[in-house]
């Protein structure tokens, strides 16, 4: 008996009805980790790392840079497993995270973009540099828009789920695929020359501060993509007696009009 | 604090336009993406709670 | 299952012998597309030499993109293709015939074509049949995912652009592979490991994409 009801109890979590407060309460915390994250990651990152012998103080990209391509690579993925979940078991809850997510992760990934080339510049002389990890970045880019125009381009809400969710599936089996071609493209293509997005020989203060940016981007990302979620259960169940009561209309008031 | 004053701060070793341009950016965009969600959500909210008022 | 197959390569490509314009489109498109890059480029043989496998290649994905909603658009607007869901278990059939008959009426006349193209390219004799190789075993690699994406945009308004959108970066591996391997020629290297990571990217396509497809036309029907 007491099996059957934990995992009763964990579907629980599956609707939006409990999903939908319970989240409301994490934003906040969500948050504040992050601020305190990053704060602690750029006192570190800014103000006291040391500067790297070899590409000067703008090394200091770092801090950003490789939180947001990494962010920008697991949030992919994580959309992909939640758009799966809500297609394998018609769970709409997990297709909404999905959809939640993928805006926050294509940010990420022009993030990425944005300052990988500001670093380029004064290490590589050039704003763009065609090297295996800009362009996986700039492919990732356009993984993520084809997602992002599929699922409104479809009117029926589940047929746009499924397909985003098959889209997103059939993206991450071959993101592999994709940057190990660009890896063979570019050393094929470039020889030997240094990769401007190499990082310096890090010492553990650096390694430290950027550890701590990664885990603040995350932290953010949580608090933006559970309200984005919220918003989104909110405009799909509108008619529902969850939603009504999330917004202040009482049970009771409810019963009267159904 | 390894920096002598806060012009060396932003001078960034002469990176400064770099490195600063890429901080700004994503500043920006981790300012504004929550203001364009919580709009968002706060608009939704609206519009259910006037839709219930209708009924 | 091979009978649908068949049956279906076949109506599909008798289909297209009536409408010969409509068959003819993304071979005119590939021809001009490639002819434009002399006109902006330059006419400067040793630079037309080192951009043209990559035109062609660009070209070749592109008129498979333009002309894949084809595919299962004038199957879906007459009610044909709602019909052939009917028949039990013929997903995985469809999916395949309609990537087989795309590539017989697109793919293989830009294979036979290309050699044309390598000679307005002033490509050597060796770079040429690579050029023709490297065709052989992606052209179809691009219609098993135009298929896909064809079926993930079914009945959509935006679809053409959508799908060039969504499945051009999937395309990626299969450009990279075949255009590297007529470099690799131009320049005098060996291609065997071009030829056989997009003999693999081919063999992985062609099982998975299928299922894919499948998968997307009961998304888009049900």
């Amino acid at each position: 008996m007491t099996t059957t009801s934990s995992r009763l109890r964990l579907y629980r979590f599956a609707s939006p009805a409990t999903f939908y407060p319970l989240a409301g309460k994490l934003v906040p915390w969500f948050a504040a980790v992050a601020a305190i994250l990053a704060a602690w990651g750029l006192w570190l990152g800014m103000l006291r790392a040391p500067t790297d012998a070899t590409q000067g103080d703008a090394y200091r990209i770092i801090f950003i840079h490789v939180p947001a391509a990494w962010m920008s690579m697991l949030l992919y993925v994580v959309m992909a497993f939640w758009a799966a979940i809500g297609w394998a078991f018609n769970a709409r809850l997990a297709s909404v995270v999905a959809r939640a997510i993928a805006p926050t992760g294509a940010m990420f990934t022009f993030l990425a973009l944005w300052t990988g080339a500001l670093w380029g510049k004064p290490t590589w002389g050039t704003w763009w540099v065609w090297d295996a990890r800009l362009t996986s970045e700039l492919i990732l880019l356009f993984l993520y828009a084809g997602y992002l125009a599929l699922v409104p381009a479809i009117d029926d809400p589940r047929r746009a789920d499924r397909a985003g969710a098959l889209l997103a599936i059939v993206g991450s089996v071959n993101v592999p695929i994709i940057y190990f071609s660009v890896v063979w493209w570019n050393t094929l293509h470039q020889g030997a020359s240094v990769s401007p997005a190499a990082a310096p020989k890090m010492a553990a203060i650096m390694l430290q501060a950027m550890l701590l940016m990664t885990l603040a981007f995350w932290a953010y990302a949580f608090a933006v993509i559970f309200v984005r979620a919220r918003a989104i259960a909110l405009e799909r169940d509108n008619a529902a007696s969850w939603a009504g009561a999330a917004v202040g209309r009482t049970p009771a008031q409810t019963e009267a009009t159904t | 604090m390894i920096w002598n004053s806060a012009s060396d701060f932003f001078a960034m070793g002469g990176y400064g336009t770099y490195v600063w341009g890429a901080y700004v950016v994503t500043a920006a965009c981790m300012a504004i993406e929550p203001i364009l969600v919580a709009l968002r959500h706060r608009r939704v909210r609206r519009e259910l709670a006037a839709e219930e008022e209708r009924r | 299952m091979s009978t649908t197959f068949a049956v279906l390569v076949g109506r599909d490509l008798r289909l297209a012998a009536r409408r010969r314009i409509d068959a003819a489109l993304p071979i005119a498109f590939f021809t001009v597309a490639i002819s434009l890059f002399p006109l902006g480029v330059g006419p400067e043989p040793q630079t037309l030499r080192q951009i043209a496998p990559g035109v062609v290649w660009v070209a070749a994905l592109l008129a498979a993109m333009l002309s894949v909603t084809q595919l299962y658009a004038t199957d879906l607007a007459d009610g044909s293709l709602e019909q052939m869901l009917l028949v039990p278990d013929a997903r995985l059939a469809i999916a395949a015939a309609k990537a087989a008959s795309h590539w017989l009426v697109t793919g293989l006349p830009l294979v036979v074509a290309a050699p044309v193209f390598g000679v307005m390219f002033d490509l050597s004799r060796e770079a040429i049949a690579a050029l023709v190789a490297s065709l052989v075993l992606g052209t179809p690699v691009l219609s098993l995912l135009g298929g896909l994406g064809a079926a993930l945009t079914l009945g959509l308004r935006s679809g053409a652009v959508l799908l060039i959108l969504i499945i051009v970066p999937l395309c990626i591996p299969a450009l990279i592979f075949g255009a590297g391997a007529v470099a690799a020629v131009d320049a005098g290297q060996s291609a065997r490991g071009h030829y056989s990571l997009l003999g693999a990217v081919l063999i992985f396509t062609a099982v998975l994409a299928p299922l894919a497809t499948a998968a997307a036309l009961r998304i888009a029907t049900e």
